[in-house]
């Protein structure tokens, strides 16, 4: 398969702050690709160096067979961008936003209707309303309808989904895979971890560096260590208990439970949960579960984060 | 052309809905052409005047009837001796006192001269003399009258002084084309900038970039909004100083479009190069302003003659649009030049405006930084 992103030892500095660190990685044609990762691990740089907006300092970007730094012009055209921040106009309404992008990049709207209908057609009830004055979901399709209308190659995406209701996340992402059986490249990066299996690969980005890349299955089957979910209603409390648990290996809140390792790997829950009575936390719910990829992505992380 | 098109009218659709721009872009013509036309002016009327009459004879009463009939002067006071100069200066109403010599009607019709003396309050010297040389012109006219008449020996050597081109002095006349200049620089320059800096702040310009819209597509679609509607400003100021003020119009329309459009580039170009340096609205606002606005009123001529200004000033003057611009227009409108005189001053101001093209086309960056 041919790849449509190709990055090799790829760094960039601002001034004294490391933004990316010897990133390398590719992505094939037609792969809905993800980064994950927290705010300023490096994610908005490295699609500035996609979308040729910013010069790598170092080694090698490869965008639809091309350079990013020679033959910025060539790949400019072949790009959707939709950038991290809303970035259309405000004070135009939606139907006109539309109609300006598709000026901009040489077609009309009528011309690629077919590949942007399933998510235009959401707006169009709401298409003489200012851009400004819609919801944060209805601004995503937006953007994601004008970085389509021009039928990219590759569509890359920052962070789509930062700010947006969980129904539209998840409307969203049913429109990328749809996008993705047109037959479109897309780079999506998100903080949200529940999103990164959704993706074909994942690449977990942390401090300027990519942890690592697999696909979603098999990033959650390196997480090798037994996992258990402990519930109890004193949640603060039950953290800084397992905490100073002598065989505690690592204890993460995750919604209204906690994950937690053991240094003895599997271990019998009785003995936990002895542990727990006495230090007054009674009818503590712990049970055995399957890690997901932010499991892995805590276990990646540098240790000195992870007792904070 | 598709594409540079929707880009125009996308301009022209944002200029429209911000309730902002279109105040500036069409009340700042109106009100400051009000403000300078009406408050600020140069020329004298109603100064309170007083008189100190020693002599009381009809000459003395003929010409002091003439200051009292002047629209400049207003007889405020009839003093008796020279103590209530002093006095009534302090109280700070009378502008100037004029004395009459003991005797005068005698001592002119003998002798061939009379002394006047004006004593004016110099706190405010412009004024000062202003009302000076106003009491000055109307005693000559006097002079001049009762020679004609015979009454008097004709004496010595008579000065005929014409003003030319703007003969009642009127500062209107002078203001309309330094105000033309501003009002461009701040429409043409100023909004351009902003509107730049706010498509790089709003991340627009990140998505424009990813396009195959050329830069200088980007550019000129930004500028032609604001080129024509400097235009319509241009008209109307026009309207308003014929109409308003009767400022004359001497010269050619046409000639005088021509060098308003090539000065009106010149200022898209500034502020497109301030857009490039600028990273936000903020900075290429006071960028604008400071650098371009100030020198336009300061150093250009508008306002104090750039024959007065010290010598390194009137070097930096050179630099300035605005000082070839006014040139220009003064000429046009109260001369009636044409490009016959003015192909000097018209090649600096294109030289100029290429320049800045040629720099803000350079300088724009088709990166983030």
């Amino acid at each position: 398969m041919a790849s449509a992103v190709h990055i090799s030892q790829v760094s960039k500095s601002f001034g004294a702050v490391k933004a990316l660190r010897n990133i390398s990685f590719e992505v094939n044609e037609g792969e809905l690709f993800g980064f994950v990762g927290p705010d300023g691990a490096g994610k908005t740089t490295l699609f500035r160096i996609l979308t040729t907006l910013l010069i790598p300092d170092s080694g090698e970007a490869k965008v639809l067979g091309m350079d990013v730094i020679e033959d910025y012009k060539k790949i400019r055209p072949q790009l959707g961008y939709m950038p991290g921040r809303f970035s259309l106009y405000q004070d135009l309404s939606v139907e006109e936003n539309m109609k300006f992008f598709a000026s901009v990049f040489g077609t009309t709207i009528e011309q690629n209707y077919e590949l942007v209908k399933p998510i235009y057609h959401m707006l169009e009830p709401f298409k003489n309303r200012l851009a400004g004055q819609l919801s944060g979901g209805m601004k995503q399709k937006l953007a994601l309808s004008c970085a389509l209308i021009h039928k990219p190659k590759l569509l890359l995406l920052d962070e789509p989904t930062t700010g947006v209701d969980a129904v539209s996340r998840k409307e969203f992402w049913e429109m990328l895979r749809m996008l993705k059986e047109e037959g479109i490249t897309i780079v999506v990066s998100t903080p949200y971890m529940d999103e990164a299996k959704l993706c074909d690969r994942v690449a977990l980005i942390d401090k300027s560096e990519i942890l690592q890349i697999d696909s979603p299955g098999n990033l959650t089957k390196a997480f090798t260590k037994a996992l258990y979910g402990i519930k109890h209603p004193d949640k603060y409390r039950l953290i800084n208990v397992l905490k100073d648990y002598e065989f505690a290996d690592s204890v993460h809140p995750f919604g209204e439970f906690i994950h937690y390792t053991d240094r003895r790997g599997s271990i019998d829950e009785s003995g936990l949960n002895e542990y727990l009575d006495s230090k007054g936390l009674t009818e503590a719910n712990i049970q055995s579960i399957e890690p997901d990829i932010e499991d892995l992505f805590m276990s990646l992380m540098q240790p000195e984060e992870l007792h904070v | 052309m598709n594409a540079f098109m929707g880009f125009v009218v996308k301009e022209f659709k944002q200029i429209y809905r911000d309730t902002r721009t279109l105040v500036v872009l069409f009340g700042m013509p109106i009100i400051m052409l009000t403000l300078f036309g009406f408050a600020i002016r140069n020329e004298v009327s109603n100064a309170k005047i007083g008189v100190l009459d020693l002599s009381k004879d009809e000459v003395t009463r003929e010409l002091i009837q003439k200051l009292s009939v002047s629209k400049a002067f207003e007889l405020n006071a009839y003093l008796d001796n020279y103590d209530q100069i002093e006095e009534v200066f302090k109280q700070g109403e009378i502008k100037e006192v004029v004395v009459f010599e003991n005797n005068f009607a005698n001592k002119l019709v003998k002798e061939g001269k009379a002394d006047v003396q004006v004593i004016t309050d110099a706190t405010d010297p412009n004024l000062a003399n202003i009302v000076q040389s106003y009491t000055g012109a109307i005693i000559r006219d006097y002079v001049q009258e009762i020679n004609d008449n015979g009454v008097a020996v004709k004496a010595g050597i008579q000065p005929s002084v014409q003003m030319m081109y703007n003969p009642e002095l009127k500062s209107v006349n002078l203001f309309v084309p330094g105000l033309i200049a501003v009002i461009l620089m701040l429409i043409s320059a100023l909004m351009t900038s902003i509107s730049i800096t706010r498509e790089k702040e709003m991340g627009n310009m990140e998505i424009l970039l990813v396009s195959p819209l050329k830069p200088h597509y980007i550019i000129i679609g930004k500028v032609i909004p604001y080129l024509l509607l400097s235009v319509v400003n241009v008209i109307t100021i026009l309207v308003l100083a014929k109409f308003i003020f009767n400022v004359p119009f001497n010269g050619s329309y046409g000639f005088f479009f021509f060098e308003s459009i090539l000065f009106i580039v010149t200022a898209l170009a500034l502020g497109v190069f301030i857009s490039s340096v600028a990273q936000n609205q903020q900075t290429a606002m006071m960028a604008s302003l400071a650098g371009l606005l100030l020198p336009t009123v300061l150093l250009s001529g508008f306002i104090f003659p750039v024959e007065s200004m010290p010598l390194p000033l009137q070097v930096v003057s050179n630099i300035i649009p605005a000082k070839w611009f006014l040139i220009i227009v003064r000429s046009i409108m109260l001369k009636g030049s044409g490009l016959l005189f003015l192909w000097k001053e018209t090649l600096i101001l294109a030289f100029i405006a290429l320049a800045f093209i040629a720099l803000s086309l350079k300088k724009f960056k088709v990166r983030l930084q």
